[in-house]
């Protein structure tokens, strides 16, 4: 085979690796080069150093090791019956690549995963070793996320914990049977165990380095799912979500939308990716992990979302004898619940509170969106009288700047 | 009106001491004109103003939303930060109320110059101007006058390296040990370009997915602005432009045909993994079994089947009811809390477990999320059943004299029917198979009962039960 220059290799892998979501480098523990020997910090907020024109953030190197694979996902572009051109870095490509970037202010650090040769372990042992070489031969301090081989061994994964800042390992289907047909050697078992160790793992750890000056392992896991490649309706997918976070203390679930792909099988859909479902997702998601939703609340299972307001606003819209409610009075557990009044907004709104009775105005200045609260909110000089059981409110809550995404 | 001078635009120091003097003589905001007359002082306001006499004092939120205010670019920061200082005399709370006009509007600039600074933390790109000793260097263009605030990061970052940041309003420098910060810099001082930046314009042109082409979104968080010294954005013109053709090839490209070899190694290896319903000849079968068990819908939301753990031909065998939280991520069973209340129950009766053999009636985990966590939910009697194919196999290859049933799922289990604790518990009961069983609490039962003496009185039963059990099994010595 022809040897590749470091730019091909380059381009090939960065584009092998586009469909991960997951560029946070954000949650690893306060450090910095001062008293070492290399480079590298993380101050616990992540950094976007660019955004590509798609609007993701561009923090982390995300690049594969290689993406020749043994397996034939159909939903991967890097799938063993793909016509795509295949390239693999070497240890040596990615650390001096990784640190290059770094040390111009390009990146936060690396995202590495893999395509499986050989077999889990062999794959695994490789991006560890490129995780240590960076960790002990060039004490690099700045952020490293590794993704798990599901089946390589608990040893390696415990040992791909001790160098990087996070782990994760993608479910990448909503629905065990559909992961059966799409991705027929991928064992949903394989994946939950290992996603299990790793919680017993980052917990486990957690406790002597409350004490300890550095903590030595990595602080939290995550996944992906992609939505739209097989049948699973929006309520399916949060559940399962649901069911991921109480299982596996979760930080994130990605959702990603199924993208076209070169040389896509022919078993999936070929069409745009379905940008704002995907938003939709994202947004009960968040209503989930921070606004005190439960998931049958948003949506049932075997139900989509209404894609023309977000899942909150869908929540009020369903439950309108709960509204309207008193901003000056109501509880932070019910502010939360008003459409257009984001977490902060609320705090705000308790704070401000102790020293005045909010008007409309004032509510737009901490922050609130006052078109979508205000038919569900009392406040001084303001009551929405028959707005918030009128039949045409819906329609007037409908973004129609968001439906121009495609 | 009263004209006062500061040192320079950032002068934070000098505008304290002049805010503090002027509100002392009563002087209105209205009156106050803020100018800034850079080279007019020969040396710098002294760094700690001592308090003069009649001082007050203010929130320290105050001072610290004015020393983050007094760096945005625009003119009436100086007026807004006396106003606020004025106000506080009258309302000494007034920075606790974000929806106060002034207040909001000073949280804006404070929100603005914290932005311009993680902007710059963000997007400045060094140069390596020199390789012995590794030396960089930036042209960067902040949107407020941050780069004295944002220079610190840099000296945490990039510790071990050599480097200067050239902005308009003020320069940096680090060499190893300290941060020097001298007068802006021109456009015509910044380093040319580095052999990397190729490199990185591929990275930056292959992760963009062009089947999601977002402007706005990218506008937003890059604005325009930072463009110029950013050597990736000089593509994204081209990109944006390719995009929706790229896209739309995609989606027209039909398929193509899988690669020979790659077709005929998928259907040597087409394996199916589907429950098989054999029945298993060892315990390790059992382990795996459980494992592809699809006898009830437990499995959907468990990590795994959770089978018995111990000696293969023990003589005395525990029932639970079903896996917990950590049994269903570690895949053992009686591990987490009410495990560790049986084997300190089991250790005082004096029955050693490694020579016991410990299982469930239910090899799955029955919970439901609730926020992060995952509630226990007692299994019902179908998902009893269906897993007694399991329980049963596990009796039949292990052969204990004894079975300990913990709880009343396990007593339904083991007896076949339901069958009370509370009346049963304490005595040896006689199985149709000449096994023997004892029937006593669950261990979280322990754990749940709120009252101290009703929980000490059923510990000591629960251990006498145990003890019963070791002596029937003749565990104990």
């Amino acid at each position: 085979m022809a040897v590749l220059d470091l730019r091909r290799k380059l381009s090939i892998l960065a584009d092998a690796a586009k469909y991960d979501a997951s560029c946070a480098s954000s949650g690893g523990e306060k450090r910095d080069s001062v008293g070492g020997k290399g480079v590298g910090s993380t101050e616990g907020m992540g950094i976007c150093h660019a955004y590509a024109p798609d609007g993701r953030c561009i923090s982390l190197l995300k690049i594969l090791l290689t993406n020749f694979c043994i397996y034939d996902c159909a939903y991967c572009i890097n799938r063993v019956s793909s016509n795509t051109p295949r390239a693999r870095f070497t240890v040596k490509e990615v650390v001096d690549l990784t640190l290059n970037f770094y040390k111009r202010n390009y990146i936060e650090g690396l995202f590495l995963s893999s395509g499986v040769i050989r077999n889990g372990d062999y794959t695994m042992e490789e991006m560890v070793r490129i995780a240590k070489s960076l960790r002990l031969d060039h004490d690099f301090r700045g952020y490293i996320h590794l993704k798990l081989i599901p089946e390589a061994s608990p040893e390696l994964a415990a040992q791909a914990g001790l160098y990087a800042d996070r782990v994760s390992i993608n479910i990448e289907l909503p629905q065990d049977d559909s992961l059966k047909a799409l991705a027929p050697e991928k064992d949903v078992g394989d994946i939950k165990r290992a996603m299990g160790r790793m919680r017993l793992a980052i917990e486990d750890k957690a406790e002597p380095a409350r004490k300890a000056p550095r903590r030595t392992f990595a602080r939290s896991q995550s996944t992906q799912l992609i939505v739209g490649a097989d049948a699973a309706k929006d309520g399916d997918i949060l559940a399962r979500s649901a069911s991921l976070y109480g299982a596996y203390r979760l930080s994130r679930v990605y959702y990603s939308a199924f993208s076209p792909i070169p040389d896509s099988s022919h078993r999936l859909p070929s069409s745009r990716p379905p940008l704002l479902r995907e938003h939709r997702l994202y947004q009960a998601d968040w209503l989930m992990r921070f606004y005190g939703f439960e998931q049958p609340e948003i949506i049932g299972a075997g139900e989509d979302l209404d894609l023309s307001v977000d899942p909150k606003t869908g929540w009020a819209l369903r439950h309108r004898d709960k509204f309207p409610i008193d901003i000056n009075l109501a509880d932070r557990e019910t502010l939360l619940r008003v459409p257009g009044l984001g977490a902060k907004a609320v705090d705000r709104i308790l704070l401000a509170r102790r020293q005045t009775r909010l008007t409309l105005d004032d509510l737009k200045r901490v922050g609130a969106v006052v078109k979508r609260a205000k038919a569900f909110v009392v406040a001084e000089g303001w009551t929405p009288g028959m707005a918030t059981d009128g039949e045409h409110l819906k329609a007037r809550l409908v973004e129609p700047a968001q439906l121009s995404l495609f | 009106m009263r004209v006062v001078r500061l040192a320079s635009e950032i002068d934070f120091d000098g505008w304290r001491i002049a805010a503090r003097r002027l509100r002392a003589k009563g002087v209105t905001p209205e009156t106050v004109i803020w100018k800034v007359e850079r080279d007019l002082f020969e040396a710098p306001a002294p760094a700690t103003p001592s308090a003069p006499a009649g001082a007050f004092t203010v929130p320290p939120a105050f001072v610290d939303l004015a020393r983050s205010v007094i760096l945005h670019r625009a003119p009436d920061r100086l007026p807004l930060l006396y106003r606020l200082l004025w106000r506080l005399e009258r309302e000494p709370r007034l920075i606790d109320n974000p929806a106060d006009p002034d207040v909001a509007k000073a949280r804006d600039m404070q929100k603005a110059v914290s932005r311009a600074i993680h902007k710059m933390h963000a997007f400045v790109r060094f140069r390596l101007v020199e390789t012995d000793p590794e030396t960089y260097a930036a042209w960067f263009e902040p949107a407020h006058r941050v780069t004295e605030a944002a220079a610190p990061f840099f000296a945490r970052r990039f510790t071990t390296m050599t480097w200067t940041i050239l902005t308009p309003d003020a320069c940096v420098a680090w060499d190893g040990e300290t941060l020097k910060v001298s007068d802006g810099a021109d456009p015509a001082e910044a380093p040319s370009e580095d052999a990397q930046e190729e490199l990185w314009r591929t990275y930056y042109a292959s992760i963009f997915n062009p089947a999601r082409l977002n402007e706005k979104m990218m506008r937003q968080e890059m604005p325009k602005r930072y463009w110029r010294n950013l050597p990736e954005a000089r593509l994204i013109p081209q990109l944006i432009e390719t995009a929706q053709a790229r896209a739309a090839a995609m989606v027209a490209a039909t398929p193509s045909p899988a690669p020979d070899r790659v077709l005929k190694a998928a259907m040597r290896q087409a394996r199916d993994g589907s429950y098989n319903s054999d029945v298993p000849t060892s315990l390790e079968a059992v382990a795996a079994g459980v494992q592809l068990c699809r006898r009830c819908d437990l499995w959907r939301d468990a990590t795994q089947g959770v089978p018995g753990q111990g000696a293969a031909n023990a003589r005395l065998m525990f029932v639970g009811e079903q896996p917990g939280d950590q049994e269903d991520l570690a895949g053992l069973p009686f591990i987490g809390p009410a495990g560790q209340v049986f084997d300190e129950a089991l250790s005082e009766a004096g029955v050693p477990r490694d020579r016991t053999y410990v299982t469930n009636a239910v090899k799955h985990f029955k919970h439901e999320p609730r926020g992060k966590r995952r509630i226990h939910k007692t299994p019902g009697g179908g998902e009893v059943q269906a897993c007694r194919w399991w329980l049963d196999h596990e009796r039949r290859l292990v052969r204990p004299r004894v079975i300990v049933a913990l709880g009343a799922t396990a007593a339904n289990a083991v007896m076949g029917k339901a069958t009370p604790i509370g009346v049963n518990r304490g005595k040896a009961l006689q199985l149709p198979d000449q096994t023997r069983a004892v029937l006593t609490y669950h261990p979280s039962f322990l754990l749940r009962l709120p009252d101290p003496d009703a929980r000490a009185r059923a510990r000591a039963e629960f251990i006498e039960d145990l003890r019963l059990a070791g002596e029937l099994a003749g565990l104990l010595d």
